[in-house]
């Protein structure tokens, strides 16, 4: 059963993603990004990651994606404008090179030699201590540092925001 | 567990970051509450200068310990104290060479500084960093800061782009360096630098496919960050866009932090692969040197070619990559030394002859300066000779270290290489000297963006140049002391 639902979500979202990149249309772009967004939240669903799940929802398939929205209306985007294809030549080298890593990737799939290694947090684990407070012990103890660190990089970004949108400094 | 114990941090490990961020606050601050005129903001470049000071004495006052704090994920030995004190001493010379450049250009905002500092602090955690997350988020911080202040100059067309491009591309990198990490986890179960090296040595043979695609991809995600070759299409549209300064710090300051992280997560957590990624960095560092120093020969506008240039020279730190022994690591502790004096020390001679609207970056504005400003085309001549490698200049002793590094590991033929490729980027440094003394001036010089600040700095870069070259035992042997002391 799971194992049936991995494997439709897996493929809507990658399909979702291909329409994403081919859609000419922007806002029917922005759709199919929520739609890989909210299938990669199935994904984490099925892995037994609840919290992250329900972050990617209100994060990004929420916020994120209305800003997108708002951009792209604000913008009022030409759909029917056609862009050139400014690349002609890359594009069967790149379709060659797409098929030769698609092949590689199938190939150590098949071959076995994928030894991953269970990692100290099983999934009975995490359920046995409840996935928020796991996450937050790991904030709080083993990754301090990156996680105090990430203030200095939204302070950086805030700044930057500023400095290179606002009109008169 | 329910209870959540908080182990001690010990705090005095990550006190230089701290300095950099409550003095880059400070600067902040201090832009805020005065008005915009006030002493033409003198007083924020001298306090930028003072925090970078600070954070120096602060970091050189822990030499000789050995440590790790934060659970692991931050260490401090002599190597990151090393990197610590180059980033430091990259970012005081930019902004020496800025405070009178900014202010020509009308870009005179506090947050130029604040922004430089930040980044100096991404530099430090990438270097110190134990554990691949803190690294990538070092990375991040450094990349940020630098993407806001490549796009500085608002008004300007070519620098948006600059900013634009970067920033793009850069974020497609790190999309890149961070699967990598992904991979890296699936196939060790961990981020951290030392149960990676455990763990791939515990199994013994028998290589994860999983981890040589991660390393693979990290190699893109550094590579990219250290302008080597297949990475590099960004380097000169962004380096002639970028104020001038800015240049200056980004061909020093991240390429030396990309470095840092590259030699600390391949030497720890891969060396027991290193037959894998030693295959992949070779090819890398020959068609580093040769595509940057051969695409040089044919630039007109010095910024493209001191793009081009420090692309060669990307290529020449990663022959000691390659070779993977201590050597080569205090070989790229004093080269990277190095090229900050002569690379900081060229782009200041820049600046010093640009002009508000007219740049002069053209090679053939050059032309004569050794008849009417005597000081400067020497100056000039001392970093284009020392980036050519002729002895005894600090280049020199630089590649020499790194070359003998390559043939005691046995890469005879890549040493070979980059002695050749030395060879061919003669031709273009000395095409500038040539220009300067053997023709007649095509333009007035004057007026010379100049300042005491600025002057400083090409003195300190002379004397470093000439220092490191006439006599690098003191500094090579600090260099030797700083390789790594944790594995």
């Amino acid at each position: 059963m799971e194992a049936y639902l991995f494997y439709i979500m897996a493929a809507v979202s990658v399909t979702a993603a291909v329409y994403l990149v081919f859609e000419k249309n922007p806002v029917f772009s922005a759709l199919y990004l929520i739609q890989t967004m909210v299938c990669i939240a199935v994904l984490y669903i099925l892995l037994e990651a609840q919290f992250i799940a329900a972050v990617q929802i209100i994060v990004y398939a929420g916020a994120i994606m209305v800003l997108f929205l708002f951009v792209i209306m604000l913008l009022n985007l030409n759909i029917k404008e056609e862009t050139k294809n400014a690349l002609p030549f890359q594009k069967i080298p790149a379709i060659f090179m797409g098929i030769v890593l698609f092949t590689a990737i199938c190939a150590v799939i098949k071959s076995k030699l994928l030894q991953g290694k269970q990692g100290e947090y099983t999934t009975a684990y995490v359920n046995s201590v409840g996935n928020t407070k796991l996450i937050g012990n790991l904030l709080f103890t083993d990754y301090l540092l990156p996680f105090e660190i990430t203030s200095i990089l939204l302070f950086v970004a805030a700044i930057g925001a500023i400095m290179l949108a606002k009109r008169k400094l | 567990m329910t209870n959540v114990s908080i182990m001690t941090f010990n705090i005095l490990s990550i006190l230089p970051i701290l300095v950099l961020a409550g003095f880059g606050m400070i600067v902040l601050l201090i832009d805020v509450l005065t008005s915009r005129k006030l002493g033409e903001k003198n007083l924020l470049a001298y306090l930028s200068l003072l925090g970078i000071v600070v954070a120096a004495v602060l970091s050189r006052s822990s030499i000789g310990t050995a440590t790790f704090s934060f659970n692991e994920t931050f260490t401090i030995d002599n190597y990151s104290i090393f990197f610590n004190l180059i980033f430091l001493l990259s970012t005081g010379l930019t902004i020496l060479i800025s405070h009178n450049y900014i202010k020509r250009e009308e870009i005179n905002y506090g947050e130029y500084y604040a922004l430089l500092m930040f980044s100096t602090i991404g530099m430090m955690l990438m270097a110190s960093g134990a554990d691949l997350l803190n690294i990538y988020i070092g990375l991040e911080v450094m990349s940020i800061s630098i993407y806001i202040l490549t796009g500085f100059k608002r008004s300007k067309l070519i620098s948006n782009e600059a900013s634009l491009k970067y920033f793009l591309l850069g974020a497609f990198a790190t999309g890149f360096l961070l699967y990598g990490i992904a991979l890296i986890y699936g196939s060790t179960g961990t981020i951290n630098l030392r149960q990676i090296a455990c763990f791939i040595a515990g199994r013994g043979g028998g290589l994860d496919p999983l981890l040589i695609l991660g390393m693979g991809l990290i190699i893109v995600g550094l590579g990219f960050k250290v302008a080597s070759v297949p990475f590099h299409a960004w380097v000169p549209d962004v380096y002639e866009g970028a104020p001038t300064a800015i240049t200056a710090f980004m061909s020093v300051g991240p390429k030396a932090a990309g470095f840092a992280a590259f030699l600390r997560i391949f030497m720890t957590s891969f060396a027991y692969t290193h037959h894998e990624w030693q295959k992949i960095i070779y090819i890398l560092a020959v068609l580093t040197m040769t595509t940057g120093n051969v695409v040089a020969i044919a630039q007109t506008n010095i910024k493209r070619m001191l793009a081009y240039s420090s692309i060669a020279h990307a290529g020449y730190l990663l022959i000691a990559l390659v070779s993977a022994n201590n050597m080569g690591v205090s070989g790229t502790l004093f080269y990277i030394l190095a090229y900050i004096f002569m690379n900081i020390g060229a782009f200041a001679i820049v600046i010093v002859l640009s002009r508000k609207g007219d740049e002069f970056i053209q090679i053939n504005d050059y032309a004569g300066l050794g008849f009417k400003h005597p000081l400067l085309a020497i100056a000039m001549t001392l970093f284009m000779l020392s980036m050519a490698g002729v002895p005894p200049m600090a280049g020199f002793v630089g590649k020499f270290y790194i070359f003998s590094a390559a043939i005691k590991s046995g890469y005879v033929g890549l040493a070979v290489i980059g002695v050749i490729n030395s060879v061919i980027s003669v031709y273009y440094y000395l095409r500038i000297t040539v220009i300067m003394y053997m023709k007649e001036p095509a333009r007035e010089f004057s007026p010379l963006t100049i300042s005491p600040l600025i002057v400083a700095a090409i003195v300190i870069s002379v004397v470093g140049t000439l220092q490191l070259g006439i006599f690098p035992s003191k500094v090579m042997e600090i260099a030797q002391r700083s390789i790594f002391t944790l594995k």
